[in-house]
């Protein structure tokens, strides 16, 4: 596929180096020279430079047979005319792009389609950030809560603990555990080591990370196996009262008691008008004392979401050591995620989740949804089973019989409104949405070869 | 001259008022009741004062000034007060002194419901009509001054209701204009006393009872054509018609309006200031009913449907009574008479300070609360969920502050006329707050007070329905200077 992806930045650059890897032509486009040559040097890829709302540029680009264009350079106006612009000029056939003024976002439906701006896809990192960590919440003792099939399944990620009535113990106990939920453990990660792809036989350890999938009403049963019951949230602390802060706070004042602390005066007006439950705070979340005054031992999750890494990072450590229970930290810079220690429980990367959400849309044949799991080395995907038993490699067969790569799970399938936990006897029928689990990312282009589906067999 | 059109508007204004003794003087007529000549001059000198100031001025054509405004709200009551005093004056059954015509014409119009006249049930049905009458036309003037005058006006707060302010209160701006806003309210007040009087009718009223309380009850006045108001019926059922159309004649008219206008009854669910209203009507009456039970004042029936309709004759300031209340059990005659400093809400015909007011106050009090808990906290006084600015809510609390000094300074000249310590309290309440009956010497008529306490209480009526500054700010010398 021939892909045009405007802005060569962190979200621009980490998305041509995923799709460069599975065999698609990419052009980059961008206006500073040096960020483009670093990109070219690491990337099988073809760089332009310039506007990339300019005709011109585009044409440069390869407009004209491209497939699809990704708009992410920082600007929402540039995005979004290019977008006009490729669809008027050149009739791309889709158009991504990255929008992130909640100006726009809530117009959305009048202002994005073909008559208006031409989008067809639309990418708000704020407004998946919010989500991502409303989920986190919404799940007490989750690390990773993905959505497959709206919302209906969920992949999971806990951390185990000591305690937990299945810790210690092999995976095949939980069903005795726990005959009514259905569940099934995709893989688990151990730290020093490679991923373990469980067996009814695997000892889960402490502090391992279990990644498992099950339908939205067991999670809460299923992490608790995993760990001690985890008590439902009910206070939370949100540093910093920007776009993110102040939605993620909207969003949980009604169930939740929510403190904001931003630094600005004057925005701390703004969001105390726009907000009804909410407690403002004018002050900065790394000072100890207003930490204290507030009662910092006593919250459940501290969310550091200013938009300055150094400053998420340390607030977040001194909340941590201050008593907060859970500390949540917006971090840019993917090089720090790996820098952090034990004191942040979650870091959340909002390039992650803009890569995973574009992947889903950018990958060919037939994925629905895509995560990025594990800063990217992992992945979980959506697929849809097509054809009959002589043209697929998937469909009529049972999920033991299937040649799945190593470290490929299949966590679930969904077939028509039904879902089905995967177990070996199944049998995968025409349609079925199958959920996939693959703890090495490289392994994507081996698992879309099996799905897809063969002339050859006909 | 500077204040020429004030001249001309109460000139019109009297004219039109002479005309409410039209109906009396038909009636008295019919009747042959002997009180004809009453209305008769009445009717004369009214509109011939009327004519007086306003031929010099007809042609003058200029806008009304904020000075000219409160020039003509605080005229208004009183010169039409001094007006409709003459009937009662000029019977001579009656019996009455200048100073208590003034009273009874002022306790109408002003919807107190304060009363100097015995023996109610004998008096000739014309004046009886008048007096109704004059309540139910200081009900309708009421409304419109709250909704469309004090607004503009910046009383105590009540710019929060200006008609051109900012945000979710574009839907207060019922009608574009003053004129066609004062007819929408007229139309939603004529159609509740209608409402009213059909349903005392069907109760089992006489048609002129019927009419006659349907005019006090929207007005939220509390006069009545019996001297033993509403018990006089005995009827259960009356009691709670009565009940129903007080609550509802102490809602918001702009709340009313929008509600029919949208045909959406949540409108007042969503309104801060009448939830706020009703849940204190609603909590006092639980209080009242059930002391009323454990002092076993009545039995459990009769405490129930007597605390209901006391409980809201008297917070919403209208002042029917049904039982003597200033004898039951001396908390719930205070505590009553502590509800009515509340009253109703803001534009309706309710007395008092207003719920919004309270409201306001309150919330201030929770949010220096959590203030004192949070020092760094940026908490906003919000009401409907906008933020009141600092200086409506000091507006709010000078108000209160004048209201309760003014309150004070009547009571003292009260006890200085020579009226015992609880008549006097309850009498400046019942007056300021546009309440009627008190406790003690004034519980059930005010013929016992004296001349001079008489035209204090006067000015305490007209003080509590002008929301005080009016009145007060005629009394600055910057007032009158060019």
């Amino acid at each position: 596929m021939k892909i045009i992806i405007l802005g060569a930045g962190q979200v621009g650059g980490t998305l041509a180096e995923h799709l460069a890897d599975e065999q698609n032509d990419i052009t980059v486009v961008d206006e500073h020279a040096a960020t483009l040559k670093r990109l070219q040097e690491r990337l099988d890829i073809r760089t332009v430079l310039g506007n990339g709302a300019h005709p011109s540029t585009l044409l440069n680009a390869g407009a004209e047979d491209a497939d699809m264009l990704v708009a992410v350079t920082d600007s929402d106006e540039i995005n979004m005319l290019a977008c006009s612009v490729a669809f008027t000029l050149f009739r791309t056939p889709t158009k991504i792009s990255r929008i992130r003024s909640a100006k726009y976002l809530s117009e959305q439906t009048a202002l994005f389609k073909s008559g208006a701006i031409p989008v067809d896809v639309i990418i708000g990192p704020e407004q998946l950030v919010t989500k991502n960590i409303e989920q986190l919440i919404a799940n007490p003792g989750s690390l990773q809560v993905l959505d497959f099939a709206e919302g209906r399944i969920r992949l999971v990620a806990v951390r185990a603990l000591a305690g937990g009535p299945i810790v210690g113990r092999e995976l095949q106990e939980i069903r005795e555990h726990m005959p009514r939920v259905d569940t099934r453990v995709a893989a688990i990660f151990r730290s020093g080591g490679d991923p373990i792809i469980p067996q009814g036989s695997t000892v889960v350890e402490p502090d391992d990370e279990v990644f498992f999938i099950a339908a939205r009403e067991h999670i809460r049963s299923v992490t608790a196996e995993l760990r001690t019951i985890d008590k439902p949230y009910h206070r939370i602390m949100i540093a910093g009262g920007g776009n993110i802060g102040s939605t993620l706070a909207e969003r949980l004042e009604k169930h939740y008691q929510v403190k904001v602390i931003e630094r600005s005066y004057d925005r701390c007006r703004v969001l105390s008008d726009l907000l009804e439950d909410t407690l403002v705070l004018h002050g900065s979340g790394n000072e100890p004392l207003l930490l204290q005054q507030e009662n910092i031992e006593n919250t459940d999750v501290f969310c550091a979401l200013t938009d300055n890494d150094e400053s998420n990072i340390m607030m977040s450590m001194l909340a941590k050591r201050l008593g907060a229970k859970k500390v949540i930290t917006l971090i840019t810079n993917a090089a720090y995620i790996d820098l952090i220690g034990d004191d942040i429980d979650i870091a959340i990367s909002p390039q992650q989740i803009t890569i995973s959400s574009l992947l889903a849309h950018v990958r060919k044949g037939d994925i629905g949804n895509v995560h990025s799991l594990r800063r990217g080395a992992a992945e979980a995907i959506e697929l849809t089973a097509h054809g009959d038993a002589n043209s697929s490699k998937v469909v009529g067969r049972r999920l033991d019989e299937l040649h799945l790569p190593t470290g490929a799970t299949v966590g679930a399938i969904l077939r028509g409104d039904e879902v089905l936990i995967a177990h070996d006897h199944i049998v995968v029928e025409e349609d079925d949405h199958v959920i996939l689990f693959l703890a090495d990312r490289s392994q994507i282009s081996a698992v879309e070869k099996l799905f897809a589906v063969g002339f050859g067999f006909i | 001259m500077q204040f020429a059109m004030a001249f001309k508007i109460i000139g019109v204004l009297l004219m039109l008022f002479s005309s409410a003794m039209l109906p009396s003087l038909f009636l008295s007529v019919i009747h042959r009741d002997g009180v004809e000549s009453a209305f008769a001059t009445g009717f004369g000198m009214t509109l011939l004062a009327g004519i007086l100031l306003w031929l010099p001025t007809r042609s003058l054509k200029r806008d009304l000034n904020i000075r000219d405004g409160f020039l003509v709200t605080a005229l208004f009551w009183l010169v039409l007060g001094v007006f409709g005093a003459i009937p009662f004056w000029l019977i001579p059954s009656l019996n009455l002194s200048g100073a208590a015509s003034v009273f009874e014409s002022i306790s109408g119009l002003t919807t107190t419901g304060a009363t100097v006249i015995t023996g109610l049930d004998a008096l000739p049905q014309s004046l009886l009509l008048y007096r109704q009458l004059l309540q139910w036309l200081g009900g309708i003037g009421i409304v419109v001054l709250a909704v469309a005058v004090l607004p503009m006006l910046g009383i105590g707060g009540m710019q929060l209701y200006r008609a051109e302010s900012a945000g979710p209160s574009k839907e207060r701006k019922l009608t574009p204009r003053i004129t066609s806003t004062a007819k929408a309210l007229f139309g939603i007040y004529l159609l509740l006393t209608i409402a009213c009087a059909a349903s005392y009718f069907f109760a089992g009223m006489t048609v002129f009872d019927a009419i006659c309380h349907a005019f006090s009850t929207v007005a939220i006045g509390g006069f009545s054509t019996h001297d033993a108001s509403l018990g006089y019926y005995d009827q259960n059922s009356i009691l709670l018609i009565s009940s129903f159309f007080m609550v509802v004649s102490a809602v918001n008219f702009g709340l009313h309006f929008i509600a029919i206008q949208r045909r959406d009854i949540r409108v007042y669910t969503h309104d801060s200031e009448t939830a706020f209203f009703l849940t204190v009507i609603a909590l006092a009456t639980c209080v009242i009913c059930v002391l009323l039970v454990l002092t076993e004042t009545f039995n459990v029936e009769d405490s129930l449907i007597h605390g209901l309709f006391q409980t809201i004759s008297i917070a919403t300031t209208t002042g029917f009574t049904t039982q003597d209340f200033s004898v039951w059990p001396l908390f719930l005659p205070v505590l009553l008479l502590m509800l009515s400093f509340m009253g109703g809400c803001v534009g309706s015909t309710g007395g008092g300070m207003k719920a919004m007011r309270i409201l306001l106050i309150f919330r201030q009090g929770v949010r220096e609360l959590r203030q004192l808990l949070h020092p760094n906290a940026i908490i906003p006084l919000k009401i409907d969920s906008r933020r009141v600015q600092t200086e409506i809510i000091s507006a709010v609390w000078s108000f209160f502050a004048v209201y309760m000094f003014c309150f004070v300074s009547i009571w003292l000249a009260l006890l200085a006329t020579g009226l015992d310590f609880p008549s006097a309290f309850s009498a400046v309440a019942a007056t300021l707050n546009n309440l009627g009956p008190g406790l003690g010497k004034v519980a059930s008529n005010y013929a016992g007070v004296s001349e001079a306490g008489k035209i204090i209480l006067c000015l305490a009526m007209l003080m509590g329905r002008l929301e005080v500054f009016t009145l007060l700010v005629l009394f600055t010398p910057a007032f009158w200077r060019h």
